[in-house]
């Protein structure tokens, strides 16, 4: 059961990271993402390539797979997205669901469509088992705890303590203020929309391992994203990672205990949650 | 007659041009009878995305998991004439009642929340049924789906034959039906409120309109209406697959609504005969990479706007 | 006595986190009342607005509704029952026209509103009522564009035409004249003098000469409690009132 745990806990930090700039952009720019998972994607396959023809170390290509995803995030926002942030949320969801479809097929006609596997460097490898085999660690999903908790306290560091942070926060908070008030919200919607995407590709590097990586990565995993931000809301980095460990323990205890029903628990405890609190569980109520 | 009783009046009644398009959708099987099978197919998308022109067009509620009653009307439909009845017109009814049942449960879940919460949560019911209809796979067959629906003839006299033409005849009257049971109810001072509650729900509750129970109205019928589509969907082409509640259906009658032009009642119909032909053709050229042009397509018409898709003479304008 | 009361609230309370909007607020409009609501900025007019119409749920206190307590009904039971507002800044139906946003209100208000097989104004008292709307707040002309393209003061009467579509007992109008042009202030303010004589009204407003000309009673709230009521008159000359807008204490005689 501990085991479960620890491995729900990995999942559900991984899954903090890849939503992190969903629930940031939302909040932000009260733009609905659909093609997110789409940067996730590209980060994941971004390191296997790098890896594969350029013979690149593991460890150095997943911080590879961030700059390449960020960089790829800003020139997007910068020609198309931004046209996109007054039209209806209708558009933008059909927008981003064309971007996905574009992001899938262009994946499979280059690299084809079967799934990819990383080689972890060696270190990384192995298991470490405790109090007798109750607690059972995978050094890898032990790796990617840790370097989620680091990034977590950098993001609480630059959102609190920097001077961009209180930026970002208050444009978050009333758009039209912040500009009023000299921030430059283009900057800021431009950065923020870069770090988010190079999030989702760092977290998709590190998770190609542990998820899986095909072409239809970001069509198998957008629910999962959305949950964390329609759970956890879009006012702050605890709701989405309350939000994203529950999601990463339930799914794994789902499967575990009861492998008929699979997603299905997940799926249910997501409307459940909806329904009692529509503003997400963890928001302060808003959008 | 006052003004205001002559403009009421004029705005109700059908145009011209409406009789003249059904005039001709209704002799499409005579005109083309060897694509029989292919009308039946489009006409019974059109109606599915009629359906969603209720609640997306004129309602304001943005689904991404309308195949869920498509899905449930199909298995209804083809579970029906297997095990209980094989006539057509009673399969139907059943199918359209059990997913105005499940429309009706729905509803609730889509009255309160943001874009994003209907979105999850429509999305969320559509996953559930695919999944419930993968595991029960005793009932539905799972991921094989369910075979050998046999369909009497309908009315007791018309047997569906191999070209199609009964079946292009059923659906086609069928979407008949609706679409003056709709153009009635968008008319009305009911479909009037669902446009405002759409335009602005604040003010729509400060005039006394009780917004959840029209809501909850709105979506059960669009519900049963889309499971009438599945339901024949699954009657005139013999089985249903999981398919029927995948993301991808979802996706598609949206854009296809989306293309068609919502709020309108016609853009259903029209998105869907010039979705189904682009479909066509272009899964002819490059067959495994419809995805992408359809990707790219959706890019561009949403970065020129919606309402430029139908007037090609604002397309060099700026917005 | 407490028969004329139309609409009353007793202790209302209103609180967001730690914020107190409104501040144990009892106020009582008597039938046919022209009783205005003034304070300044951030004094919780607006917000005892959305607590009388249900739009705010009260922290504490209650709210009586012709003798009735509606504190638990929500938004559109009130209006049912006739008590009806208009926004500071228009509330209207984009997509619809004048005409229809109207015949549509008429009709939910002549319980025709769920009625989804006959068409907008098949029922003769829709259109007229309509006609008698349209003409009476100088939108004729323009019935049939749609509100999207209405200029701002058509929109501004289109947003009072709503409001009195609803066959309003107790009406609650919000800086009606709010952003309108010197020059259109005079048709809304002569449309609002001609309201019917047992209809209770509200006003909020900061334009003095609309107050004064209008109002037989007055409200004053200061930081979410009312400070003090009583007659045009009587508020012109207390000292409390000119402080709390001119700050000076009375130095403005």
């Amino acid at each position: 059961m501990l085991t479960l745990l620890f491995d729900g806990v990995a999942y559900g930090m991984l899954l903090f990271i890849l939503s992190i700039g969903l629930a940031v952009t939302l909040g932000l720019m009260n733009f609905i993402n659909l093609a997110h998972g789409a940067f996730a994607m590209a980060g994941g396959y971004t390191t296997v390539l790098l890896m594969q023809h350029a013979g690149l170390p593991f460890l150095l290509c997943v911080p590879l797979a961030f700059v390449f995803t960020a960089l790829l995030g800003a020139v997007m926002e910068a020609t198309l997205y931004r046209r996109m942030y007054n039209k209806p949320h209708l558009d933008q969801v059909l927008f981003s669901i064309g971007l996905t479809f574009m992001a899938v097929a262009g994946v499979d006609y280059f690299v084809g469509s079967t799934q990819q596997l990383v080689q972890l460097p060696e270190f990384l490898k192995g298991r470490t088992e405790l109090w007798d085999g109750a607690l059972g660690m995978g050094h890898y999903r032990l790796a990617i705890i840790a370097v989620c908790v680091v990034l977590t306290l950098v993001l609480q560091l630059l959102l609190v303590r920097t001077r961009f942070g209180s930026q970002l926060r208050a444009a978050v908070d009333n758009q039209r203020v912040a500009a009023g008030l000299g921030i430059d919200v283009n900057k800021v919607f431009l950065l923020t929309f870069a770090v988010g995407s190079g999030l989702a590709g760092l977290g998709g590097a590190l998770g190609a391992e542990v998820l899986g990586l095909d072409p239809i990565f970001p069509l198998k995993f957008m629910i999962y994203f959305l949950i964390v931000v329609a759970v956890g809301g879009t006012s702050g980095l605890t709701g989405p990672l309350l939000a994203a460990l529950l999601l990463g323990i339930a799914d794994v205890a789902g499967k575990y205990y009861i492998p008929k029903l699979g997603a299905f628990i997940v799926y249910s405890l997501m409307i459940v949650i909806l329904l009692w609190r529509p503003q997400g569980l963890f928001s302060r109520g808003g959008k | 007659m006052n003004r205001s009783a002559l403009s009421l009046s004029l705005a109700a009644k059908p145009r011209w041009w409406e009789f003249a398009l059904w005039a001709f959708l209704l002799s499409l099987p005579l005109l083309l009878p060897t694509h029989a099978l292919l009308i039946s197919e489009i006409t019974v998308i059109a109606l599915f995305a009629m359906s969603l022109d209720l609640i997306l067009g004129y309602s304001g509620i943005l689904s991404l998991g309308h195949a869920a009653f498509f899905g449930m009307g199909a298995y209804s439909a083809a579970l029906f004439a297997k095990h209980i009845n094989p006539d057509p017109l009673l399969g139907l009814a059943v199918a359209t009642s059990v997913t105005a049942l499940l429309g009706a449960i729905c509803s609730l879940g889509i009255l309160r929340g943001s874009d994003l919460t209907r979105l999850m949560v429509t999305l969320g019911v559509a996953l559930i049924l695919q999944e419930l209809a993968n595991k029960l796979d005793f009932i539905t067959g799972g991921a094989d789906g369910l075979q050998g629906v046999v369909v009497g003839p309908v009315l007791g006299q018309f047997e569906f034959d191999l070209m199609g033409q009964t079946a292009a005849w059923y659906t086609l009257s069928t979407t008949l039906a609706v679409f003056l049971l709709l153009r009635q109810v968008v008319v009305s001072p009911f479909g009037f409120s669902l446009q405002a509650i759409r335009d602005n729900v604040l003010r729509a509750q400060a005039i006394g309109i009780p917004v959840h129970a029209r809501l909850i109205a709105a979506y059960t019928l669009a519900a049963a209406l889309a499971g009438m589509a599945g339901g024949l969907q699954a009657q005139t082409t013999g089985f249903a697959s999981l398919d029927v509640f995948g993301f991808d259906r979802s996706a598609d009658v949206l854009l296809m609504l989306v293309i068609g032009g919502t709020g309108w009642l016609w853009g259903g119909i029209v998105g869907a005969v010039v979705f189904k032909s682009l479909h066509s053709i272009i899964s002819a050229w490059t067959p495994q990479y419809w995805t992408f042009w359809l990707g790219l397509f959706l890019v561009l018409l949403m970065l020129v706007g919606r309402a430029r898709l139908i007037r090609p003479w604002t397309w060099g304008r700026r917005a | 006595m407490s028969a004329d009361i139309v609409l009353s609230c007793e202790g209302l309370v209103k609180r967001f986190g730690g914020i107190t909007a409104t501040d144990k607020v009892s106020l009582q409009l008597l039938r046919g009342a022209r009783h205005a609501l003034i304070g300044p900025n951030g004094a919780g007019k607006t917000t005892l607005i959305n607590l009388f119409t249900g739009v705010l749920p009260p922290t504490a206190g209650s709210i009586r509704l012709l003798g009735k307590d509606i504190s638990h009904l929500s938004p559109h039971q009130r209006v049912q029952r006739g008590l009806v507002r208009t926004f500071q800044i228009n509330q209207l139906f984009d997509g619809l026209t004048p005409l229809q946003t109207l015949a549509m209100t008429v009709s939910q208000h002549l319980g025709m509103g769920a009625t989804a097989l006959r068409p907008l104004g098949h029922d003769p008292r829709v259109a007229k009522r309509c006609e008698n709307l349209l003409s009476q707040f100088h939108l004729l002309e323009v019935m049939d564009h749609p509100t999207q393209q209405l200029a701002y003061g058509k929109r501004r009467l289109l947003e009072m035409a709503i409001a009195m579509a609803c066959e309003p007992s107790v009406l609650l109008l919000d800086e009606p004249v709010a952003g309108v042009p010197a020059g259109e202030r005079e048709e809304l303010l002569r449309t609002v003098a001609a309201l019917p004589a047992d209809v209770s009204v509200l006003l909020i407003e900061h334009d003095m000469d609309l107050v004064f000309s209008f109002a037989k009673s007055m409200t004053v709230m200061v930081n979410g409690a009312v400070l003090t009521e009583g007659t045009p008159a009587e508020m012109a000359a207390d000292a409390r009132v000119r402080e709390v807008y001119l700050g000076h204490g009375g130095k403005h005689g």
